[in-house]
């Protein structure tokens, strides 16, 4: 084998697998791994403020992949505004669905907020599939994300590094806001007891209202960025938010740092076993949080005992 | 005096409300007795089968109030090791149905001791994320048959003897164990152990404190939940033959939800309404496809908001019974 360009990948084995395999799965464990974190933070969020757990959140994600195709397909708009507008769109039904229907479970049962959840998902789910088929639909990558670099031990696609520098971003912007602003302050006050923040003047059910849009724009920022990875198809999301589930028992949702890391952390282990044992990648994490719930019941990151 | 008529007044009616349950009861049996000279009987065993699942899962969301999100593990492996004991190993239907009913038992007690480690909204989560897990094993697994399933299972014949592959037999057998199902979690529900639950469902940490290990109760329930799940699954894998991946994959979780809300969470005959009304849904808009979905999801979003009760919980509560 002559290797003398050097502009070649070099290729070694660690383990008896040769390491742009390795590499790729890694990296494709990341790009997941931005996913999870960004959904589980998102139901992360809304569940501290509004005590439900959206079960909408995977169908949320995939109308935000639809409207960045729709934006593409009949007004032109690109990759980048869609960045900005489709999570946007998707936030502001978010708004309406909490003002139409969240709002009136507050003072009910968790479990009813994830029923009514569950039946957006299949609403918006079956609406979908009427729409444009079970089929995936291809969204084309921005002109100037193409093209990779060469590491060396492997090829970076542009797009995906991207993926993964974004989602960090964002998640770490999240934190920050939460953790050591003053609107998160009074966001973590408002948690812990409504009533006292109102008391200070707070308009604590607008910012319970917002808090969903928010969640659900992240959500659907998610979307966007998965369309050109994977097909814009109705039931892109519904798989996801299982996963997602398995992520936020095992990290708990008590802390925010907590659900970024775990999100990351599952996915590049995923991406690991889709390396050394390929048949068990699609269970891996629900393997995971099972074993979880047998040393930590609590979860990684569990306040409560 | 006024005493004495209000006592009158409210004694009654209360010879009929007293016995609210029982009269049900036999309307029900009657009803399905005389079903199937009037529509498909094969119709009428599937219907039967959900309504026993539907009930299996009354028993933890209703008087446990425990949401299990991941029921169709059990009605789905059940399903399953039914439909291939009775085609590869020959096994008679009573005998099939019993693998299939132990085999769930087994992944209830697996799945439900994990589960009952946390609490509300997380115990949702980790019952339909170990249903995933093992629909991921069906679907990989060799025996299950992958997307084709385990088709033309052979009814067989019951304890060697009688023909199953008579409609009107096959019909009384599914009849019968959907009514020892009924009876059996009727019997759950009104013993001391019955109580206990819905102490639990009540106020948790109250029933810990009188002294109760609410972990056993729970446990046990789900066990019980999931067996009874079990035997629906491996029943109506006999009469449809066939045993596939729908009976495993999350919509039939939340099929199972949706027919025991329609009907009613924690009344006895709310499931059994709710699931006759769901199969019923699914048959008549069998032709608009995917629309299917949509109407179900309308159907949840519809019940949480305006019809908590169910139809049988609000009939129940207009006539101030109990059903």
């Amino acid at each position: 084998m002559c290797d003398v360009a050097g502009n070649r990948n070099r290729v070694f084995e660690i383990f008896g697998i040769p390491s742009t395999a390795l590499f790729g799965q890694l990296l494709i464990g990341l790009i997941n791994g931005s996913f999870y974190a960004l959904l589980s933070l998102g139901l992360a969020v809304i569940f501290g403020m509004l005590n439900i757990i959206n079960f909408s959140h995977g169908a949320q994600y995939m109308l935000g992949a639809f409207v960045a195709y729709l934006l593409l397909q009949y007004s032109g708009l690109g990759y980048w505004p869609a960045l900005i507008v489709a999570p946007l769109i998707v936030g502001i039904t978010g708004v309406i669905v909490e003002r139409l229907f969240l709002q009136w479970l507050y003072k009910l049962d968790h479990l009813y907020g994830l029923l009514l959840t569950f039946g957006l998902a299949l609403i918006i789910e079956g609406v979908a599939r009427n729409q444009f088929g079970s089929a995936g639909l291809p969204y084309t990558l921005p002109d100037s994300l193409r093209g990779g670099q060469n590491l060396g031990f492997m090829f970076l696609p542009n797009y995906r590094a991207w993926v993964i520098v974004a989602s960090l971003t964002i998640c770490i912007g999240t934190w920050f806001v939460i953790e050591r602003t003053r609107l998160g302050a009074n966001l973590r006050a408002a948690t812990e007891n409504p009533t006292l923040v109102r008391a200070f003047g707070i308009n604590v059910p607008r910012m319970i209202t917002l808090t969903y849009g928010f969640g659900v724009a992240l959500a659907a920022f998610a979307g966007v960025m998965a369309a050109p990875i994977y097909n814009v198809s109705p039931q892109m999301g519904s798989e996801l938010i299982i996963v997602v589930f398995a992520v936020v028992v095992i990290g708990g949702m008590g802390s925010i740092l907590g659900a970024i890391v775990t999100g990351f952390g599952l996915g590049v282990i995923e991406g690991l076993t889709k390396v050394f044992f390929p048949e068990a990648s699609n269970t891996v994490i629900f393997v995971i949080m099972a074993i979880v719930l047998l040393v930590r019941p609590a979860g990684l990151f569990g306040r409560r005992a | 005096m006024e005493q004495r008529v209000a006592d009158t007044l409210a004694k009654k009616p209360s010879v009929l409300r007293g016995h609210a349950e029982t009269i049900a009861f036999m309307v029900m049996v009657a009803a399905l007795i005389a079903a199937p000279f009037f529509t498909y009987p094969l119709f009428l065993m599937q219907a039967m089968c959900f309504a026993l699942f539907a009930c299996a899962f009354n028993l933890l969301i209703g008087y446990v109030g425990l949401l299990s999100f991941g029921h169709a593990l059990y009605f789905g492996w059940a399903s399953y090791l039914s439909a291939y004991s009775a085609k590869a190993w020959g096994f008679p239907p009573e005998l099939a149905i019993l693998t299939g009913t132990a085999t769930a038992a087994i992944c209830g007690l697996l799945a439900g001791s994990l589960a009952i480690r946390r609490q509300g909204i997380y115990f949702a989560m980790i019952t339909l994320a170990l249903a995933q897990m093992m629909y991921f094993f069906a679907l990989q697994a060799k025996f299950t048959g992958g997307e084709d399933g385990i088709q033309a299972v052979p009814r067989g014949f019951l304890f060697g003897l009688i023909d199953l592959r008579n409609e009107a037999t096959m019909y009384v057998v599914v009849l019968v164990i959907f009514l020892a199902g009924f009876l059996f979690i009727y019997r759950i529900i009104h013993s001391p152990f019955g109580e206990v639950l819905k102490a639990i469902r009540e106020n948790e940490q109250r029933a810990i404190s009188l002294g109760y290990k609410t972990d056993r109760y729970k446990l046990v329930a789900f066990v019980l939940s999931a067996t009874l799940a079990g035997a629906a699954g491996a029943t109506k894998a006999i009469v449809l033959q066939l045993a596939s991946l729908t009976d495993v994959n999350w919509p039939m979780s939340g099929e199972v939800v949706l027919m025991t809300l329609v009907g009613g969470l924690g009344t006895i005959f709310g499931p059994v309404v709710g699931s006759f009304v769901i199969l019923l849904m699914q048959y008549k808009l069998a032709a608009v496809g995917e629309w299917v979905l949509v109407i179900q999801g309308v159907i949840f979003v519809a019940c949480v908001l305006l019809f908590r009760r169910g139809v049988i919980g609000e009939l129940a509560n207009k006539l101030r019974i109990r059903l």
